[in-house]
């Protein structure tokens, strides 16, 4: 039977397993959202586009499955744009549907043309114009496959409105064969040994593990592997929940605004095992005196990863998963024969000793709310059982550092690319894969502005995320950023012009909350986590608190500025 | 701060070279010279990439190449023994008085005259770097009033032997 090229988009959909994209129509797409009715994708209409792609993000996070994004031509592709920038840092699966302006029309400066594949060239892992109804489902199969397989990233699918009108036969290929495509994904034994000899050698090891570790689902194999190798673990802001917060190996977050003991033990352990970590400037500081001591080993799948920053020791390119499952297999062997609690008892001893000498703290106040004792509350009534999104900047640095993530896939941020308004769209997207969870934004007042729209689609979709402002009238991380090296020059970050946040949600029909001293915060969030609908909980926080530890720009990690 | 050649194959896809060349601008590496023409291989093109850069940028641009989902192989032939070779066509200022000394120069170059006017002459000539930047440098004197390079293209040899 024939069908059309919308019929045959949706079915590619339905076949990969799709059940929700996240879109919002216009005339380019129209011949798509004609057919959505009849299909078993669910589709949930935002009110931004850069709401969607979030959101299908968030849901791609939460699930390690491929989030879907539909958006018309023109302007609602290129509002996609910072979403799929954002993803593509993060290295997160999700396929953009785009629509087009007819075949014959594209080059003419069309009405809503935009050449929406030349400008996500450099942001996506890939990306598609398809100019050929019989090339669409392989094309779509591709897309999918490429977003998930080897290192996962955003792909782009151009979709001309004719090619969606014209008819063919449907065949879905079984699988994906491509002659240029072969991302490595088993680790090279040689260098699994040489790995295990060093790592046998080593007197200070230290793991520094990243968002690949979450990606690639193999935080079992991590977490067994420090625990009966005796070895810490510090992780990146993408790696949060791959090992147990609440592990007494667990160092906490490393780089600007990582722990004392974290940078310490960077910059004395005698070997570094990285892993999914790609040695981004916010981790090393300045990469001449990043753990100077250390024989580094890199494990990642991306080969172009190892080597670019920090010169590497011991690169093994391998999916994390094979290569820590392969690590954990040779040293099973080792358990009997060799006593790793002793062997490294003096040097985590030392590890702690740097965590009880400077923990993470503040300056707590009776009556005045900090930030910190906000997430640290809502970590206690949570139990650490909800799926925390933040936005960028100091709420995300504090959700970062006073949360305990316990379990992988529970943090949605926006490490790499540092997304304002990318925390409430992505707990959207989260809240649809899981309903029943408990998924909070923890937002500034400033970054909650940038997508707030989509306060009608959690609304109208029950879709009960829990918004957090940490609200202290600032553009905060920039405000500390003056005040620390830009004189206290304050240009244009004070935000004390704001809308009422309780009146907003209640506009919106959510319910809204203000808290202004500290004995009410748990009161209120308590309340707030418990009603079955969106809240936006607006804390008044202590305006000039800042994140501490913080490493200067450019500075060695060891020259922290402390509480 | 060396030149490397790189030989690139590609899936001659649309958008192949603009991802490429993208993958350059956008990293910051230096581009000296880029060619591409299809292979005999269905849907094949090969590029050959003259490329600028210490070790570790060389190595990255490799890599960085090799993860672009059309790229099929990627080849360092700085590393290997290999044939370079580019076209150049050069039109050069050839009054009477001269033009014995260029023909003289264009016979001692092996390369052809490929176009001729009153006053000027067009040389066609092939080879590798050292000898294209020698007949540049020699015809400079003349007056070159235009060039066309092809860039380079390069092969591996077939033997990889030290003679």
């Amino acid at each position: 039977m024939k069908l059309t090229g919308a019929q045959i988009l949706l079915k590619c959909l339905e076949k990969e397993g799709v059940e929700v994209m996240f879109g919002f129509p216009g005339g380019a797409v129209i011949d798509i959202y004609d057919e959505i009715p009849n299909s078993t994708v669910e589709h949930i209409l935002v009110r931004h586009e850069q709401g969607a792609i979030h959101a299908a993000d968030g849901y791609a996070r939460a699930t390690r499955r491929v989030g879907v994004c539909l958006v018309t031509s023109g302007p609602g592709a290129t509002n996609t744009v910072t979403g799929i920038a954002t993803a593509y840092m993060d290295s997160i699966p999700v396929v953009i549907l785009t629509g087009q302006v007819p075949r014959a029309l594209i080059g003419n400066d069309a009405f809503q043309e935009v050449d929406i594949v030349g400008i996500t060239r450099p942001c996506t892992k890939h990306n598609y114009l398809v100019q050929d109804i019989e090339d669409l489902a392989a094309t779509v199969k591709q897309a999918f496959y490429l977003a998930r397989s080897g290192r996962p990233g955003p792909v782009l699918v151009d979709l001309p409105k004719d090619v969606m009108q014209q008819v063919a036969e449907f065949h879905y290929p079984e699988t994906v064969q491509m002659r240029s495509y072969n991302p490595t994904s088993k680790p090279h034994v040689g260098q699994v040994r040489k790995v295990m000899k060093l790592l046998k050698k080593a007197r200070r090891p230290l793991i520094y593990s990243g968002g690949g570790v979450i990606t690639s689902g193999s935080h079992e194999d991590l977490t067994w592997l420090a625990r009966n190798l005796r070895i810490p673990v510090t992780s990146t802001l993408m790696g949060l929940g791959a090992f147990p917060g609440d592990d007494e190996l667990f160092l906490g977050m490393l780089g600007m605004h990582g722990t004392f003991a974290a940078n310490m033990a960077v910059n004395n352990c005698d070997l570094l095992l990285a892993v999914g970590a790609r040695f981004d400037d916010r981790v090393t500081g300045k990469v001449d005196t990043f753990a100077p001591k250390a024989t580094i080993i890199h494990i990642d799948v991306d080969p172009t990863s190892i080597q670019k920053n920090v010169s590497v020791h011991v690169p093994l390119v391998a999916d994390c998963k094979a290569a820590l499952a392969a690590l954990r297999s040779e040293s099973e062997a080792s358990l009997d024969e060799f006593d790793w609690v002793a062997d490294h008892k003096e040097w985590v001893d030392q590890v702690q000793a740097w965590g009880r000498e400077h923990p993470l703290t503040y300056k707590d106040d009776d009556i005045i709310i900090k930030p910190q004792y906000v997430v640290e509350k809502i970590y206690e009534i949570t139990k650490g059982d909800a799926i925390i999104a933040t936005e960028v900047g100091q709420n995300q640095m504090w959700a970062a550092q006073f949360y305990k993530y316990t379990k992988p896939n529970t943090l949605l941020t926006s490490g790499g690319l540092g997304t304002m308004g990318y925390g409430f769209p992505a707990a959207m997207g989260a809240q649809r894969a899981f309903p029943d969870k408990l998924v909070i934004d923890i937002a500034g007042d400033g970054s909650i502005q940038m997508c707030i729209q989509e306060m009608m689609t959690v609304v109208c979709n029950r879709l009960p995320v829990k918004i957090v402002i940490l609200n202290n009238g600032y553009l905060g991380m920039v405000r500390q950023w003056q005040e620390l090296f830009y004189k206290k020059n304050y240009c244009e970050t004070c935000l004390d012009a704001q809308p009422d946040f309780v009146k907003l949600a209640e506009a919106y029909g959510a319910a809204g909350f203000r808290v202004t001293e500290k004995k009410y915060v748990e009161s209120t969030l308590r309340e707030a986590f418990a009603l079955d609908k969106p809240v936006i909980v607006d804390i008044r926080v202590a305006r000039e608190e800042n994140v501490y530890p913080m490493v200067p720009a450019g500075a060695s990690l060891t020259e922290m500025l402390l509480v | 701060m060396k030149k490397h050649t790189l030989s690139v194959m590609v899936e001659n896809e649309p958008g192949v070279l603009s991802r490429v060349s993208g993958l350059f601008s956008g990293r910051g590496f230096n581009i000296y010279s880029l060619n591409v023409a299809p292979t005999l291989e269905k849907g094949v093109s090969l590029m050959t990439i003259v490329a600028e850069g210490d070790d570790q940028i060389i190595e990255q641009i490799v890599k960085q190449l090799r993860k672009l989902v059309p790229t099929i192989k990627v080849k360092d032939l700085t590393e290997m023994k290999s044939v370079e070779r580019e076209m150049v066509l050069i039109k050069v200022n050839a009054e009477d008085s001269k033009r014995a000394e260029i023909l003289r120069i264009v016979d001692i170059f092996r390369c052809k005259v490929v176009d001729v006017s009153i006053d000027e002459l067009t040389i066609e000539v092939t080879g590798d770097q050292g000898k294209i930047g020698a007949l540049i440098s020699l015809l400079g004197r003349f007056g070159i009033k235009e060039i066309a390079r092809t860039g380079n293209v390069a092969m591996q040899r077939s033997m990889q032997i030290d003679l």
